[in-house]
């Protein structure tokens, strides 16, 4: 823990514990490009095409670059992403453990999408060492009072989670600088959004859903990304630190 | 070309043939995230990179695949027999958001100062025959979908334009999830999407383009 206390690395450790830390960092990370990107196509799909061609930061997303500021962008950015998958493939981990889960079908899907965000773990692990960063250490977390809620809380809960993956990958790719890194996040955020949509059938929210589930599903044909700030406050209660 | 797929649609496994990222990242992350990792995905990046063109053939060519996609469930909805409940809904429901994918992207080439493609002519063979046919099409749609936006994403020059990308493509890959367990598969069979390059779309989806 001590080695990594002045990098990125435990970002989400100083997030939890010093908020002046805390804002440096989410400033650091920006507002979500992608986001405004998204609405001038959106708003171009209305009736009123209204050409609002702003000039984001995402559009710095064209240099591949690898100067120090822009690497430390996608360190920071990957270690973000591997503190959601952590967060994600313990959720799995202790759900499968708990034993609480009886029908077989939901079981085996857990299995597999724990597996799955493992896999996340360890590429982006991979991806942060390559980038010359210190890998997020893995955030202390409990999902008991989950588990003990029983199967729907679980199943509620796993499509929450997984919602809020697949929009906060997809509020980061317009940040993204290397190309390595981008192909990397899309190809995990498709599959976030596969689990999310497995999730949200399985609990019968549907395509579109509400409660928990509003914010993070798509509107309709056309899915939302999340800013980071929003995404760490809505995996808060799940920190222990 | 694919002539022997004609109405097989048994396009999903015409998998990217080659080194795709995919396969490359998943090896990695499998045996040895450390060695592989990040580097093994450059070959890819730079072949799609490669492709040249601009955002507008870009989204240009992601609006050929938005037309076919919403020719297929428009004409799945009137046509697939005993089509009923779950999986009639889910198709309207899909049909409804290529069109407005459609819509989009018809607005962003416009946008970039391009031309909007035409919709193609289409031919989904034997694919409304039975629900069963139906959905395994729909699977190899949306599958190729999602591996197409990955595969031409982080050719994409526009912030704005990527986050429009990367957002469809979500939808994309949550209708592939849907498909999927409306048929008995896996919704998520692998840790890491493919992407795939122009030409390998365009292989897989030749065979439903007429004229």
């Amino acid at each position: 823990m001590n080695e990594n206390e002045t990098t990125s690395g435990s970002a989400l450790q100083e997030l939890t514990e010093d908020p002046s830390s805390r804002k440096r960092f989410l400033k650091a990370m920006g507002g979500g490009g992608a986001a405004a990107a998204l609405g001038v196509l959106v708003a171009a799909c209305g009736s009123s095409s209204k050409s609002k061609t702003t000039s984001t930061a995402a559009g710095a997303a064209t240099t591949s670059s690898s100067s120090g500021g822009s690497m430390k962008g996608d360190i920071a950015i990957v270690n973000y992403a591997l503190t959601l998958e952590y967060l994600e493939a313990q959720f799995y981990a202790d759900v499968i453990a708990s034993g609480v889960i009886k029908d077989p079908k939901v079981g085996s899907l857990a299995k597999k999408f724990g597996e799955t965000e493992q896999q996340h773990v360890d590429a982006l692990t991979a991806a942060v060492k390559q980038l010359g960063g210190t890998p997020a250490t893995k955030p202390k977390a409990s999902f008991q009072s989950v588990i003990q809620g029983g199967p729907t809380k679980i199943l509620t809960t796993a499509a929450t989670v997984e919602n809020l993956g697949a929009a906060a990958y997809l509020g980061q790719a317009g940040r993204i600088k290397s190309k390595d890194i981008l192909a990397a996040a899309l190809s995990i955020h498709s599959v976030e959004a596969r689990h999310a949509a497995a999730l949200n059938e399985l609990i019968g929210a549907g395509f579109q859903g509400n409660g928990p589930l509003s914010g993070s599903l798509p509107d309709g044909a056309f899915a939302k990304p999340m800013a980071m700030a929003e995404v760490l406050k809505a995996v808060k209660p799940f920190l222990t630190a | 070309m694919n002539n022997e797929n004609l109405a097989v649609p048994e396009l999903a496994t015409v998998e990217i043939q080659g080194h795709t990222r995919g396969a490359f990242i998943l090896r990695g992350a499998m045996a040895a995230g450390a060695v592989y990792g990040l580097g093994a995905v450059s070959p890819f990046v730079g072949q799609a990179l490669a492709q040249g063109g601009g955002d507008a053939d870009i989204v240009n060519f992601a609006l050929t695949l938005e037309y076919l996609e919403s020719a297929f469930y428009t004409q799945a909805v009137k046509k697939v027999p005993g089509l009923s409940g779950k999986t009639l809904d889910l198709a309207k429901e899909l049909r409804d958001d290529e069109n407005q994918h459609v819509s989009a992207l018809i607005a962003a080439v416009k946008q970039l100062g391009g031309t909007p493609v035409k919709a193609p002519g289409v031919d989904f063979g034997a694919a409304f025959k039975s629900k069963d046919s139906f959905l395994k099409t729909a699977n190899v749609f949306e599958d190729t979908g999602v591996s197409a936006y990955n595969g031409a994403a982080p050719s994409i020059q526009s912030g704005a334009i990527l986050g429009a990308a990367g957002s469809i493509v979500q939808v994309e890959a949550r209708h592939a999830s849907l498909i999927r367990l409306q048929r008995g598969a896996p919704p998520a069979p692998l840790a890491f999407d493919k992407a795939s390059t122009k030409q390998q779309v365009l292989t897989a989806v030749k065979p439903f383009i007429k004229g």
